[in-house]
């Protein structure tokens, strides 16, 4: 069969035309048993507990539509209308929880129904079957592809919004009273999030003319080893613009992560919470107005 | 003049112009090493307001100056590092614990007035 020996693109062009018979004969049979084939994949679908997350007329409606995208994208040898559907599919279910292994896990399914059914059919003639085979498994598994990579690329494209939604939160840098600001940190810190962050603190500070900064990281759940040495390198960045940074609402999660990897916290001032950050800053302030001891002195 | 060196009373104040040779560097870190002692300076203060950038070399002989200055009976400060220059410093993965800093020159002024009188 030449469409086994050329490429991906070849195939899909020739497929159909060069077994135009057969592929018509396989897609007639496929017409003809659409009811029984339909129930039994939604059957099956249940039975793998796979998409747990929809109910059951749901997953019947749904089922219907990607049977008929499949076939038609068997019949054509043209998968565009089925991707399309893929992912207008993924774009309704992603946000519902649907994992990337129940939508392979599905598609897969499905060929090995229609398969099934096609032994069932053609079992009297093992010639016959092997050529409709021939046709249907190459479509079968481009198809499979198809509707997995469209998942996959829209679930990335969700992460990636996502991601850039996050980014764009500005990060306010808010004054609290003369000299003494307040930056907090809520969400994911990447590396990027946590450089443009000691920016926008460092251009806080000379604006302001702040002495002292109160970091609260309570919005933050996690933390790596980069993560905590851009915050480290903040500090240190803070105190050669003269203000000393004060830490504030590290969770005990967090606080293990900083021990455990290491991360040299010499230079960092920490308080349990925001209310505590407040009140260490305004002493700080207060007692250097007052009483003129150091408060930048390191550690 | 790449540096002017002023004096204020126990203080002296280098304020840098420009961007330094590494020997220009060498030069100020003698030079003010040698006035803290003979004129019995107490407090140096190093303006590095006109510096686009500051080197790992700048910083570690920064530090030195700092470190020599404490020896001969000064405390330093530096005054003025801009933004980009902070993050920038702070990635060499240099030790600049001995290094006090101010945004301006009246906050060092004060620093120091603090430092000498308390600390």
């Amino acid at each position: 069969m030449a469409s086994q020996t050329e490429g991906a693109g070849a195939q899909r062009r020739d497929a159909p035309g060069l077994d135009g018979p057969l592929l018509h004969q396989l897609v007639a049979h496929l017409h003809e048993q659409r009811g029984d084939l339909r129930e039994e994949w939604a059957r099956r679908i249940t039975d793998a507990q796979l998409l747990r997350a929809m109910t059951p007329q749901e997953i019947f409606s749904e089922v219907t539509a990607v049977y008929d995208n499949y076939v038609t994208a068997l019949e054509t040898g043209s998968v565009e209308t089925l991707q399309a559907y893929a992912r207008d599919l993924s774009e309704r279910i992603i946000p519902r929880g649907v994992e990337t292994h129940e939508v392979l896990g599905i598609v897969l399914l499905l060929r090995d129904v229609l398969a099934r059914s096609l032994f069932e059919h053609y079992q009297s003639d093992f010639q016959l079957l092997n050529r409709i085979l021939d046709a249907y498994e190459p479509a079968a598994n481009r198809i499979a592809v198809t509707v997995g990579v469209s998942f996959v690329e829209e679930r990335e494209r969700v992460i990636r919004e996502q991601q850039e939604a996050i980014r764009e939160l500005s990060t306010p840098v808010l004054q609290v009273r003369e000299r003494l600001l307040i930056l907090p940190i809520i969400g994911v810190l990447d590396s990027q999030r946590a450089r443009q962050l000691t920016e926008q603190l460092l251009g806080a500070i000379q604006d302001n003319r702040a002495k002292v900064v109160v970091i609260d990281i309570t919005g933050v759940a996690a933390i790596d080893l980069t993560v905590a040495n851009h915050l480290v390198q903040t500090v240190e960045a803070a105190r050669l613009m003269g203000a000393s940074a004060i830490i504030t609402g590290l969770s005990s999660k967090i606080a293990q992560t900083l021990v455990d990897l290491g991360v040299d916290l010499g230079m960092m001032r920490t308080v349990g919470d925001l209310q505590g950050g407040l009140e260490e800053a305004e002493r700080v302030l207060g007692v250097r107005s007052s009483l003129g001891e150091s408060g930048s002195q390191p550690g | 003049m790449a540096v002017a060196i002023l004096r204020q009373g126990d203080y002296l104040i280098a304020s840098i112009r420009s961007d330094l040779t590494d020997g220009q560097l060498l030069a100020l870190r003698d030079d003010l090493s040698e006035r803290v002692g003979a004129q019995r300076i107490r407090g140096v203060i190093v303006d590095v307001r006109a510096l686009d950038v500051i080197d790992s070399f700048m910083a570690r002989s920064l530090s030195s100056i700092a470190q020599t200055a404490r020896l001969r009976g000064a405390e330093m400060v530096i005054v003025g590092i801009q933004p980009d220059v902070a993050i920038a410093m702070v990635q060499f993965d240099l030790n600049l614990e001995l290094l006090r800093a101010t945004l301006d020159l009246d906050e060092a002024l004060g620093l120091l007035d603090q430092l000498v009188t308390h600390g």
